[in-house]
């Protein structure tokens, strides 16, 4: 297992410098240049010239890239243009709002989309198995905003049942519960449904194989069968689609943060949008890679310790 | 010479496309997605003669008037008209959304069969950039590649095919190396065929019904994306009616205006619900498990 693991570590770091690399020409194709950008037509060219040194823009590309690399590998990665703040620090104070947003999410989609996996898979062609499979690929469908802005008008606007603006940063605890909660759901139902399509496809394969019917045969009772035979087995490839969901939740997650005018890493990208803030959208994107790379190493690893034979592969 | 491909055990890749097409029409599921697609393309093929009102021509005395017989769905708050404008933002999401998972299909599937065939470093290279483009969230990177080139609807459809060419990489590689050691290749390796025309005329045909499955429901995701850059406000930029920026317009007026996001909502839902409906039974079809159940 450490070989594995150290194997591994070691692979995710040529991937890790390549990202660094498409983030870096990915804002010098910024049309003109970010300065230019940034301070727009009737920027006077001495002005100009400050903002490119002051970013590096007048260095030769080949130092700018070796600047960049030394900087993010060691940690910094840069200042906000808008306000001066380190994009590390800007980040680490919306994270927490994201960070519980996502968790409830999760909680939501894995609590509800196993049962319902496995529901579907045991009542194969029947009428559960249609009904998880269309509100599945319903909430597929559903881009997250869609799905946030109707709830917002359903629930919040309609209903009364829930405030309109998300939540608050102060205020009591159940007030910020009732803030949560609809976001959540909104992240939660969408994730359900991919939960329940892939545990449902995992548990047919497994419910499939000879282990089962002699287990069957042998007369266990179903509950045992299917938790401790079934499930297990089945859990694997469930395990490595929710680590790859990760990207996608994040992506949804900003979308819901804006619906609900909820603070977090959402409305830090939508503010950077706006201000043409290049050197936070750079530092977001790194450390939004960073953290699908480190989310990706871990479900690898997850998967080798859970199945052994994935290590002499 | 072509007897060499024919001759092969694999089915004829017209065969296989015959095959998968009369699976999709014996099914259920299909048909509703088939249909409902059918409705989106065709309102967005003869939008022009379709629509009651122009999508662009402002009329303020009838600003934000709810659905009525003039108006079946309501104004903006330009007073445009809403019907007319959802009707001309389906021609954006469907050409987005078509020529973005078109892109990704082309350079993805060739770099994956490129990737399969020759091996060694070029292999390396691309899954390499593959594992890149998957370390990005993908509406991020959509994101920053459409606020770095600047919203038009040319970045747009680039900033969405980036997102979507790491699976058809890996869908095209995957056979191509099963496919690289058959007899078939072998024996026009022998017959002195140059490795361009093995991968197009011998290797491609066999994984274009993949191809066209996973195509069908990227573009799903691709339609997905660009209602949703379109929200951020990075779409194709206004006055030209898009579903995702008259959500982004109505959003302000969501209080008391709901016809004005209620609507286009529902057409990105259907529009991406008939995709997905489409590409599952295509799976399904496709999936030898599967194949031959009654559903």
């Amino acid at each position: 297992m450490i070989r594995y693991t150290v194997k591994r570590l070691l692979l995710a770091i040529p991937t890790l410098l390549a990202m660094l690399t498409a983030v870096f020409v990915l804002v010098r194709l910024v049309p003109g240049d970010p300065a230019a950008a940034m301070l727009g037509d009737q920027a006077s060219a001495q002005a100009l010239a400050a903002l490119r040194s002051q970013l590096g823009l007048d260095l030769p590309l080949r130092t700018q890239y070796v600047h960049f690399l030394t900087d993010v590998l060691s940690g910094n990665l840069g200042h906000s243009l808008a306000n001066g703040q380190s994009v590390l620090r800007e980040v680490a104070a919306v994270l927490p709002w994201t960070l519980q947003l996502t968790v409830a999410a999760i909680l939501i989609g894995v609590g509800l989309g196993l049962p319902l996996g496995i529901w579907a898979a045991l009542r194969r062609n029947a009428w559960p198995d249609y009904v998880t499979r269309v509100l599945s690929l319903a909430g597929l469908s559903f881009p997250a905003f869609v799905s946030g802005i109707l709830m917002l008008l359903a629930f919040a606007i309609e209903l009364d049942w829930f405030p309109v603006i998300g939540s608050t940063t102060s205020g009591n605890p159940w007030g910020q519960w009732r803030g949560l909660a609809l976001p959540a759901f909104n992240l939660g139902l969408i994730m359900t449904g991919y939960v329940t399509r892939v545990t449902r496809s995992s548990m047919l394969g497994v419910l499939g194989e000879d282990y089962i019917r002699t287990a069957r045969a042998k007369g266990l009772r179903p509950y045992q069968l299917i938790m401790r035979h079934a499930l297990r087995n089945a859990l694997i490839p469930i395990l490595t689609v929710v680590g790859l969901y990760f990207g996608t939740l994040i992506g949804n997650s900003v979308l819901t943060e804006i619906v609900f005018n909820r603070p977090g890493i959402g409305k830090l990208i939508l503010g950077a949008l706006n201000s043409r803030d290049y050197t936070l959208l750079q530092g977001l994107m790194i450390v939004f890679a960073v953290c699908v790379i480190v989310v990706n190493l871990l479900t690898d690893l997850a998967y080798a310790w859970v199945d052994p034979r994935v290590k002499y592969k | 010479m072509s007897t060499v491909a024919t001759s092969s055990p694999t089915p004829a890749p017209a065969a296989r496309i015959d095959t998968l097409w009369r699976t999709l029409l014996g099914n259920r599921i299909a048909w509703i997605g088939l249909i409902l697609l059918a409705i989106v393309v065709l309102a967005a093929a003869f939008a022009p003669w379709i629509a009651p009102h122009d999508p662009i021509e402002q009329h303020i005395a009838y600003r934000l008037d709810p659905p009525s017989a003039q108006y079946w769905l309501g104004t903006d708050s330009y007073g445009r008209d809403v019907l007319s404008r959802l009707i001309y933002g389906a021609r954006i999401s469907l050409l987005v959304g078509f020529l973005a998972v078109l892109i990704a299909m082309v350079v993805g599937s060739s770099l994956g069969i490129l990737a399969g065939y020759l091996g060694g470093w070029v292999d390396q290279l691309v899954m390499g950039l593959v594992d890149v483009l998957l370390s990005f969230p993908a509406l991020l990177l959509g994101l920053m590649v459409a606020a770095m080139l600047g919203a038009s609807l040319q970045n747009l459809v680039v900033a969405i095919a980036i997102t979507e060419i790491a699976p058809f990489v890996r869908v095209a590689r995957a056979p191509t190396i099963a496919l690289k050691q058959r007899d078939f290749i072998e024996a026009g390796r022998a017959l002195g065929f140059g490795p361009i025309r093995l991968m197009a005329v011998h290797i491609l045909p066999n994984m274009v019904s993949e191809v066209i499955v996973l195509g069908s429901m990227w573009m799903a995701t691709a339609i997905r994306t660009e209602a949703s850059l379109s929200f951020i406000g990075l779409g194709v930029p206004p006055p030209i009616a898009t579903w995702g920026g008259m959500i982004r317009d109505g959003f302000d007026n969501i209080l008391d205006s709901w016809w004005l996001i209620v609507f286009p909502c529902l057409a990105i839902l259907v529009t991406v619900l008939a995709l997905n409906l489409l590409g599952d039974a295509l799976r399904d079809a496709l999936d030898p498990k599967l194949r031959g159940e009654k559903r």
